[in-house]
């Protein structure tokens, strides 16, 4: 019997065969596109069945395989634990999905040979991370993960601003990797040992476990997007293809995340209980700031990545809770907050692909991507805005839909807090609960903002005209996803009952079975404490609905007229007088700006008499860009400049260096103690 | 035959709620307009308007998308099932347990989610005024609301609404500082969701003022009567909700039996005229405030609320 591993190790070379293949198909277009697409799409679907039975089996017993590949004293090791097949699940979901709507959507492709080899190589990097068993083969695939997504962020590197995008994702994404080097160097200690089952049953210092939390913090966390690491991520992510977007947004930082979990919760053993405190007053700053950035922008995919960077604060609030209660050994508290954060991995992965994949539509249909240029869409491109607004409710954290059942969770599992003896967690903790519940509420506005802005009112410009619905495959994929996230909504039960084998291992507890409450409920400790039912909240609502709907149309007038709408006496109003992206916002800037971007307006006003414009100007500024970045790229500039004439010198004085330097090195070895 | 009983209670409960929210606003209304010197309409003016919008011809702008038509349907849903859910006249209702305190707050966010939409939707500046207006107020409303959630779910130990009324009714609560925040931060918060003076004017008209009004400027007929009806709902919700917390005295439990629940109503229906009675004097009272010192008013109740938390955190007496 072939071990389910080595069958995903199939999988990954078919996809890294179907990437090479792609090199000369993509020549071919058309042809070509719907062939590597059909590939992606039957490998990640196989790939899913083997991981689909797996669950149903037996997903706790580990399945290992090793390749003869990578340094030569170890090979090339991996595993599938319940952890990673839940992970690989999310991967190849999302890489399905992207790849039915890649049929439709590839075809308006201008650069095919740019995009097709890389995106199966891509996949096939982000399962290899997952899979992965040794510190070598996990950074040598996530490694191959940030340069696959490179190269597609860079297919269209002519355009305005991608080259710098590039750039910067490329810097950070080094820089991150550094970093994960030097964590899996202080885990594998002096002994070296790369596998990942050494570094298990070794015991770090307190010392190498807080340097591993921050390096950790500083790898994983630049990929996933954490406050002050995701200046990359809003650049890099709108600037690829709308599914590559999607997976990079969707699946990319949940790798990130997977790795975050890997090493924090099963290798580095137990937390002190100030890591919790860190990682929850990242999350919960990142949530907030991610939001209010997505509040500012009228990008519509700049929006969902700033969005992105929200979704992966909310995760690591939950993951920071499930940290403090580990370290206080409340196991079953911090079950539910790992419940949670790994729901929300699931359900971000769902909508998130979902939103870009609408955010393509409107692309492909209208040629742009600035709200202020869209509008009225509802009208013609009603399947698509359907779609989009259900993954507008689902992000927003409303009820009946799956957004709004991890968001529960985390608030259940913050309510646990209580009893946490540290006085930093007991300050932190109701502090953090606030921010979640402030970006929960920042989100909802956002996303009204970015339905209401884009999909309705009137048409902002002529782009709009032309729009029309788009292709069969990418609607397939958008309402396959609408639909898992009403499903994940209504039954949530089912996928808390499957996160239990990930967390049963992790943290020895697990959430009580859900899916024997009667009616389907959540009851994460005692139903006269808390509970919530999706599927009769739905029930009701289109019971009401209908009632009141029925209700309406037996006893009420029908008549309907239609007319211009209320101009306030004034005829044919343009469509330039509605509310855009911007002055939506003002209201919030208003509030939230002025400290968080030094928001300032300044009106001029025509003096009296004149009937010349007024003018509003807005000054922004991204402050985490001007205060951090911004000082680090003069320091290298001055470095550079000053260090230049080095280059410049005589043979004499190069000598002399050398000498110098030599004595300087030698005088310190011999004074170190 | 417990079960129907518990349904029929259920049942009666959703159509109590239903029935008592239009006589509610009346009441409010007409106490305001006596505390003027004015004669007022009568009680019942709410539900002749309600019959009388209905009867009328639906105007639709002419861009108006399915998303309008559906939405006054799906808000009025919401908040009546939000409404259905809170312990009115008693508790531990048979389908209480489908939505916690959180899951309530978070069924009135879809509410508004889909007014403000349905604000943008015929592209007027009166819309986007009033819907970018209400999502500034709702991000501050929402978190304060949530916040007091936690003290009291701090309090009883639960988020389930007749848990937390059972706890509050019994002598184990005693004075603390963090529930009278709460009440105080509640009270902010529901006059901000309901768009009473001083946060918006139910009754004017006037664009630079108005925030609820603006959202629903294009409705009419059976629509607004939906939309109208939901403003009806969610004022009561709010006046039961602050009851069955912070009055939970005299509520038929589900041990009590049938025939505790004819006093159940009663007293219900007394709390909520002194409610009425306090929101009428508050109204009259004091001025409207300008939009953007609405951030203020919330803040405060923002603050209010995170104090109390705060104060629960460090000491569960407080």
């Amino acid at each position: 019997m072939i071990s389910s591993a080595a069958v995903l190790l199939w999988g990954v070379a078919a996809l890294l065969g179907t990437a090479v293949l792609a090199v000369s198909e993509s020549r071919r277009s058309g042809s070509g596109t719907r062939l590597i697409y059909g590939l992606t799409l039957g490998i990640s679907a196989a790939v899913l069945l083997v991981l689909a039975s797996r669950i149903a089996n037996d997903p706790v017993t580990p399945s290992t395989a090793a390749l003869p590949l990578g340094l030569p004293w170890i090979g090339a090791h991996f595993r599938l634990d319940a952890l990673s097949t839940f992970f690989l699940a999310v991967v190849n979901f999302g890489g399905a999905m992207a790849s039915l709507y890649g049929l439709g959507y590839g075809r308006h492709e201008s650069a095919p040979h740019r995009v097709l080899p890389f995106f199966p190589a891509f996949l096939a990097a982000m399962n290899l991370v997952v899979m992965a068993d040794d510190a070598f083969t996990f950074l040598l695939s996530w490694e191959f993960m940030s340069l696959a997504s490179w190269a597609l962020v860079m297919a269209h590197h002519r355009e305005q601003d991608n080259a710098r995008a590039g750039y910067i994702y490329l810097v950070m994404a080094s820089f991150g990797t550094l970093a994960l080097l030097l964590a899996f160097g202080l885990l594998s200690g002096p002994g070296g040992n790369y596998t990942f089952e050494a570094m298990r049953a070794a015991s770090p210092t307190p010392l190498a476990t807080a340097f591993v939390l921050a390096l950790m913090l500083l790898g994983a966390g630049s990929k996933a997007g954490l406050v002050p690491l995701h200046v990359w991520l809003p650049l890099a992510h709108p600037a690829a293809p709308s599914h590559v977007s999607a997976l990079m947004s969707g699946v990319m930082t949940k790798v990130a995340v997977y790795g975050f979990i890997r090493v924090i919760f099963d290798l580095l053993g137990e937390p002190a209980w100030w890591s919790g405190v860190v990682v929850l007053f990242l999350g919960g700053l990142t949530a907030v700031l991610g939001i209010l950035y997505a509040l500012m922008e009228k990008d519509l995919k700049r929006l969902l990545a700033y969005s992105t960077i929200e979704n992966v604060g909310v995760i690591f609030v939950s993951l920071g809770l499930a940290l403090a209660f580990r370290a206080n050994a409340m196991p079953s508290a911090a079950a539910l907050a790992l419940t949670a954060a790994l729901f929300h991995v699931l359900n971000h992965s769902f909508f998130k692909s979902l939103l870009f994949f609408g955010a393509g539509a409107v692309l492909t249909a209208t040629g742009e991507r600035d709200m202020e240029k869209l509008g009225g869409l509802i009208h013609r491109m009603p399947l698509t805005s359907f779609a989009f607004l259900v993954g507008c409710v689902a992000i927003s954290a409303l009820p009946p839909f799956n957004g709004f059942v991890s968001e529960w969770l985390a608030f259940q599992a913050i309510l646990q807090s209580p009893d946490l003896p540290e006085w930093g967690l007991k300050v932190m903790v109701p502090a953090v609960g606030g921010l979640l519940a402030l970006s929960a509420a920042l989100a909802a506005a956002c996303f009204v903002k970015a339905f209401g802005i884009t999909f309705l009112g009137r048409p902002r410009s002529a782009a709009v005209e032309p729009a029309h619905e788009v292709d069969r495959y990418s609607l397939t994929a958008m309402f396959s996803l609408a639909a898992l996230c009403l499903l994940a909504g209504i039954v949530p039960g089912l996928v808390i009952d499957g996160l239990s084998s990930v967390t049963l291992p992790l943290i020895g507890s697990r959430m009580p079975v859900q899916m024997a409450q009667p009616w389907l409920s959540i009851v994460p400790i005692a139903t006269s404490r808390s509970s919530y039912n999706g599927l009769l909240v739905f029930l009701f609502i289109a019971f009401s609905a209908a009632a009141a709907a029925y209700a309406i149309h037996r006893f009420a007038s029908h008549a309907i007229r239609r007319g211009p709408a209320w101009g306030c006496g004034f005829a044919d109003v343009t469509p330039s007088s509605q509310y855009t992206a911007v002055s939506f916002a003002q209201p919030i800037r208003r509030v939230f700006g002025t400290f968080a971007f030094r928001a300032r307006e300044t009106v001029e006003m025509p003096p009296p008499g004149q009937t010349g414009p007024a003018r509003l100007d807005v000054e922004m500024h991204d402050v985490i860009w001007e205060t951090l970045y911004l000082p680090i790229g003069k320091a290298l500039d001055f470095a550079t400049d000053h260090l230049n004439h080095l280059q410049f010198l005589t043979i004499r004085r190069y000598l002399t260096l050398v000498f110098l330097f030599l004595v300087v090195l030698l005088l310190v070895l011999a004074l170190w103690p | 035959m417990a079960l129907i009983l518990e349904l029929a209670v259920q049942g009666a409960q959703m159509i109590l709620v239903l029935l008592l929210a239009p006589l509610l606003t009346g009441f409010v209304r007409k106490v305001k307009a006596r505390l003027l010197r004015r004669q007022g309409p009568s009680l019942v003016q709410p539900y002749r308007d309600l019959l009388r919008l209905m009867r009328k011809e639906v105007v639709l702008a002419d861009n108006a998308s399915w998303l309008f038509r559906v939405t006054p349907y799906l808000i009025f849903a919401t908040t009546w099932v939000a409404a259905a859910l809170i312990p009115t006249f008693a508790t531990g209702l048979t389908f209480s347990w489908t939505a916690d305190l959180i899951a309530i707050v978070a069924l009135l966010g879809s509410a508004r989610f889909f007014l403000a939409l349905a604000g943008m939707d015929v592209g007027t500046s009166f819309g986007g005024i009033g819907s970018s207006r209400e999502v500034m107020i709702a991000s501050l409303a929402e978190p304060a609301m949530l916040l007091i959630v936690f003290s009291l779910a701090l309090v009883a130990g639960a988020t389930q609404l007749s848990t937390v009324a059972a706890f509050m009714g019994s002598p184990q609560v005693g004075l603390r500082v963090s529930l009278g925040m709460s009440l105080i931060a509640l009270v902010m918060v529901a006059v901000a969701e309901n768009a009473r003076i001083p946060v918006d004017n139910p009754s004017t008209h006037l664009e630079l003022t108005m925030v609820h009004e603006a959202m629903v400027l294009e409705y009419s007929g059976r629509h607004l009567a939906m939309i109208e009806f939901a403003a009806f709902l969610k004022l009561l919700l709010y006046m039961s909700l602050i009851c069955c917390v912070f009055l939970p005295w005299g509520q038929a439990t589900a041990e009590a039996g049938p025939e505790s629940l004819a006093p159940g109503v009663v007293a219900y229906i007394g709390k909520l005229a002194v409610c009425g009675i306090l929101l009428a004097v508050f109204e009259t009272a004091i001025a409207k405030m300008r939009v953007f010192r609405v951030p203020d008013f919330l803040g405060a109740a923002l603050m209010l609320a995170l104090l109390g938390t705060l104060l629960l955190f460090v000491s569960r007496s407080l």
